[in-house]
């Protein structure tokens, strides 16, 4: 027993020298990089897009230059979908997840993060432009991009020219009602979380709402049942909504941007604030009566899109990729394993039809709704009056 | 260190083990729960579903999970080496002797427990992406970030833990065992091993077992050091929360913990079975 | 800069050579230099970029450029919403070490007393529950607290009412006892463990009562596991952000989301630095200090 602790104790010894001696040896040189490394990371972080990429990569349709790293959000992806990649192009697919936008950009911007394909929200994607995070499309490369509807093939407002990025899915936010509560007849309006007159009027009592824990969402929400832009630039209407937020405080049983679904379901509120996708999966195996709606003063419509950082060490495997996820039957393979809406024409005869007549994935009037933008400066002011309308 | 003397009397015994009792039942209210719904057939957790074995199975169906598991384990395992051997130097360095810059080393020791997550999820972002892209233009050494980065930065912190644990059991123990050691000319070496480590085996227990779950729970930082394929389960659990918790992480939870009941049991079973032998 | 320092622990030893002195010293630095080398490369040099980071400014896309350096991220810190959150953080956190120092102490007395093997067993089942998944815990006290989760059943059928403390401070404190308990408990029973129990035995025989050997005596014996326990509670529960989210709602903004909001939602970068900066400096120097007093009543 002795003498077997006892090598083992050595062995971990030695070892443990020779890691001392290879990080003392590297300790002085770094040590003078490291006011270097910190400037540095000036252009590593990029900032006024300085070092955007013009040039596209120069790939055939179909070429794959090594193997597939897929960073994306978790669940989102049909696993079928990366084996089906795997087994027709002959190359090794790895699938690492991230929980929101803000966790995965600053991995993405920082260099090095050895991803080929990443798939940020439309406001994201405005920012990693600026930033100069992304490269451009060979559209040459993806010949499926002509599958695309007209409204997303061009003219979206984070990438017009859809120069950097392929649309992936989309959807929309607005709110979900626990029905046997409020009854049938309740109206599509923001006023059931802002206004206390309404909230009487169909038995919301106590805290019975959630909102997403999102200074955009949120604040967005509040803007726009003022009637205002959830874009707004406007400190006064800005302030007006943390008004409007900061009133609701008693109503509201918590900020959340994760389980707002199950929290309506396990009656821990009645009004939930979320993304459409999430509440269809949530009342699919509820058994009360409960509803999902974008209210009539408008919501947020989002867009996640496909995209290849600027440093992706295999960019003509992710052209393929994306080419393969904009193909018909794979764009309504991945609606119908996740239920969000596909932006891809030619995939609709292949989507199951009670999933296309859901107006709850496919909403029947978009006119009222708006992408969130990035407002640049303006974010910090978002950031601050939600915590202080959070109080 | 026998325990014969340590005699309780009357209701303060009694109120110690009611302590205890309750100390035990919150520390696994939730674990039972979890437990159960880990067999619930229902996609939510919380309602009961009747009973089933699917998310056991859909456990070992699921190779990103296991993978992801994979990947957590072996991080635990590596950084809670590593860290108990430097923590446990530090903390005998601290404490036992005096030396040239022990100031700024002791602070040092702190910052690591006292730096917010995010903060140190951002600076070493920073500093391997830049630290690899030097060593690639100086020396033309190719790495990229993955397991190794995220135990670096496991061990960064968790030294400082094993450490302070270390340290609140040698604080003012007596020295005088280990000076009779060296008077009775046993070497450094054999002091070390038969009277100093002893003495203070609880706290690099206390301290390993500190820095192991500290591995196992870490998601912010190992999210942003991680690269392509060095997801561990947390970073995989909090993804999957947005789509809703359903039952297969309580699954996997539980096998989590089967399998370190079992480890602690078998361990225990060979410790007394060797001590049979050596006695 | 050390010889003017005490010696950290008091040696009882009458003369010192020079040589020997020297030599002590030599393998002291040593043994500390493993860590020190490490600390140095992974934690120190990151750490400088990140203060560097405090004294720069945000872009308009939300990036940082390292230039126009100035001091704007720290005055954002006098700002009465940061004081708020601030006040509210400490309170918190007090709160949950005050209960974590009253539940661990005599769980980990208890603990002590026990047989050996006894013990080690009884340690090791302290952490299994921690060795399932953070997340999963803090979601599964959420089902347990939620409206009507087995607490509430619990307290209804007894005829305490429902109970709502889901969404609450209370719920936060609560969850981040149950977070950070065993880091409480490790180092106190390290503490406790390691007790001269004749030096209790005598106070005893000498007539103390239970409560003065207590005060004079044991107490006094295990500070240095009281002290290193409030470390490792009191400062995780400061920043602490995903209990507060889970349990508490996100709905009153604490210390550690304040901070990831500056470094992910608003990307301003300077600021998130700036504010952990000044925590870290503030809580050092209080670290040292406590430290440094527990070292004096040992």
């Amino acid at each position: 027993m002795k003498t077997n602790n006892m090598r083992r104790l050595l062995a971990l010894l030695a070892a443990l020298a020779l890691f001392a001696a290879a990080c003392g040896g590297s300790t002085s040189t770094d040590t003078a990089d490291g006011g270097d490394s910190a400037s540095e990371s000036d252009s590593g972080d990029g900032d006024s897009g300085g070092d955007a990429m013009t040039e596209a990569a120069e790939c055939a349709p179909g070429e794959v230059d090594g193997p597939l790293a897929i960073y994306n959000w978790t669940e989102y992806m049909d696993p079928e979908l990366k084996d089906a990649f795997a087994a027709e192009f002959g190359v090794e697919v790895t699938e690492d997840n991230y929980d929101s936008n803000e966790a995965m950009q600053p991995i993405i911007s920082a260099g090095g993060s050895g991803f080929d394909f990443i798939v940020p929200s439309d406001y994201m994607v405005s920012i990693m432009i600026d930033s100069g995070d992304l490269q451009p499309l060979n559209k040459d490369a993806i010949p499926n991009i002509g599958n695309l509807l007209p409204e997303f093939a061009s003219g979206l407002p984070f990438d017009p020219d859809a120069t950097y990025t392929a649309p992936y899915q989309w959807g929309t936010t607005g709110l979900g009602v626990d029905l046997d509560i409020t009854g049938e007849d309740v109206p599509k309006t923001w006023g059931l979380l802002f206004d206390p007159a309404i909230a009487e009027q169909y038995n919301l009592e106590g805290a019975y709402a959630t909102l997403l824990n999102d200074p955009r969402e949120t604040m967005g929400a509040a803007l726009k049942y003022l009637g205002y832009s959830l874009n707004t630039t406007d400190s006064a209407q800005l302030d007006e909504a943390k008004k409007l937020i900061q009133d609701a405080a008693d109503r509201v049983a918590a900020y959340d941007s994760d389980q707002y679904d199950e929290l309506l379901v396990t009656g821990d509120s009645t009004v939930a604030h979320g993304y459409s996708g999430n509440f269809i999966v949530q009342f699919d195996g509820a058994e009360g009566n409960y509803t999902y709606f974008v209210p009539d003063e408008g919501g947020t419509r989002w867009v996640d899109n496909m995209a290849i950082p600027k440093d992706a060490p295999h960019p003509c495997t992710a052209h393929t990729f994306i080419n393969f996820l904009l193909d018909a039957e794979r764009g309504a393979q991945l609606t119908n394993w996740n239920f969000y809406a596909s932006p891809n024409a030619a995939s609709e005869e292949f989507i199951d039809a009670e999933v296309l007549e859901d107006p709850i994935v496919y909403p029947t009037d978009t006119s009222k709704l708006e992408f969130i933008k990035d407002t640049g400066d303006f974010e910090i002011n978002f950031s601050d009056a939600f915590i202080e309308a959070k109080g | 260190m026998s325990s014969t003397q340590k005699e309780l009397r009357g209701a303060s015994k009694w109120a110690l083990s009611a302590n205890a009792v309750l100390v035990y039942l919150f520390f696994y209210a939730p674990i039972a729960l979890l437990v159960l719904y880990s067999f619930s057939d229902d996609e939510l957790v919380g309602r009961w579903g009747g009973f089933t074995l699917d998310w056991y199975r859909a456990f070992g169906e699921n190779d990103e999970v296991q993978g992801a598991l994979g990947v957590s384990i072996r991080v635990a395992i590596i950084s809670t080496l590593i860290s108990v051997v430097l923590g446990t130097m530090s903390a005998l360095a601290l404490e036992r002797f005096r030396f040239r810059g022990q100031k700024i080393f002791d602070a040092l020791l702190y910052l690591p427990v006292i730096i917010p997550d995010v903060t140190m999820a951002v600076m070493m972002l920073l500093f391997f992406t830049q630290g690899i892209s030097l060593l690639d233009s100086i020396l033309g050494i190719q790495i990229s970030k993955g397991i190794a980065t995220v135990a670096l930065s496991h061990i960064a912190f968790s030294i400082s833990f094993v450490s302070i644990v270390v340290r609140a059991r040698l604080a003012g123990m007596n020295e005088k065992l280990e000076e009779a050691a060296q008077d009775l000319y046993a070497s450094k070496w054999q002091t070390f091993r038969h009277v100093t480590f002893p003495l203070i085996a609880p706290g690099v227990i206390g301290g390993a077992l500190l820095a192991l779950t500290l591995s196992l729970d870490d998601v912010v930082i190992t999210q942003f050091v991680a690269g392509p394929g060095s997801t561990t389960l947390p970073v995989y659990v909090f993804g999957l929360i947005r789509r809703g918790v359903s039952p297969l992480i309580n699954a996997v939870s539980v096998v989590m913990l089967a399998a370190s009941i079992l480890l602690v049991l078998l361990s225990s079973l060979a410790q007394r079975a060797r001590g049979g032998q050596a006695t | 800069m050390t010889t003017t320092s005490p010696a950290p622990s008091a040696l009882a030893t009458p003369e010192f050579e020079a040589a020997n002195e020297k030599q002590k010293r030599r393998r002291g630095f040593l043994l500390a230099l493993p860590a020190y080398v490490y600390l140095s490369l992974f934690f120190a040099i990151p750490l400088f970029i990140v203060v560097v980071y405090s004294f720069a400014t945000r872009t308009r896309s939300g990036g940082t450029a390292l230039e126009e350096w100035n001091l704007d991220s720290y005055r954002k810190l006098g700002e009465p919403i940061v004081t708020d959150i601030l006040l509210r953080s400490i309170t918190l956190a007090v709160i949950t070490t005050v209960i974590c120092l009253l539940l661990a102490y005599p769980f980990s007395y208890f603990l002590a007393t026990r047989k050996e093997t006894t013990r080690n067993i009884m340690l090791v089942f302290v952490m299994i529950p921690f060795w399932s998944n953070f997340l999963v815990r803090n979601y599964a006290w959420r089902v347990l607290l939620g409206n009507d989760g087995p607490v509430s059943q619990l307290t209804e059928t007894i005829g305490l009412g429902e109970t709502t403390v889901l969404f609450t401070p209370t719920a936060i404190v609560l969850g981040l006892v149950y977070g950070f308990l065993p880091f409480m408990i490790l180092p106190m029973y390290a503490a406790i463990e390691r007790m001269d129990w004749s030096l209790i035995e005598a106070s005893r025989d000498l007539g103390a009562t239970g409560f003065q050997t207590f005060k004079k005596v044991t107490f006094p014996l295990s500070m240095p596991g009281v002290i290193a326990g409030s470390i490792l509670v009191f400062i995780p529960s400061l920043g602490a952000y995903v209990t507060p989210q889970i349990l508490g709602g996100g709905k009153k903004t604490m210390l550690g989301s304040y901070i990831v909001t500056q470094f992910l939602t608003a990307r301003n970068w300077p600021v998130g630095a700036a504010v952990s900066t000044v925590l870290m400096f503030v809580m050092l120097m209080a670290t040292l200090i406590y430290f440094r007093k527990g070292g004096r009543t040992l």
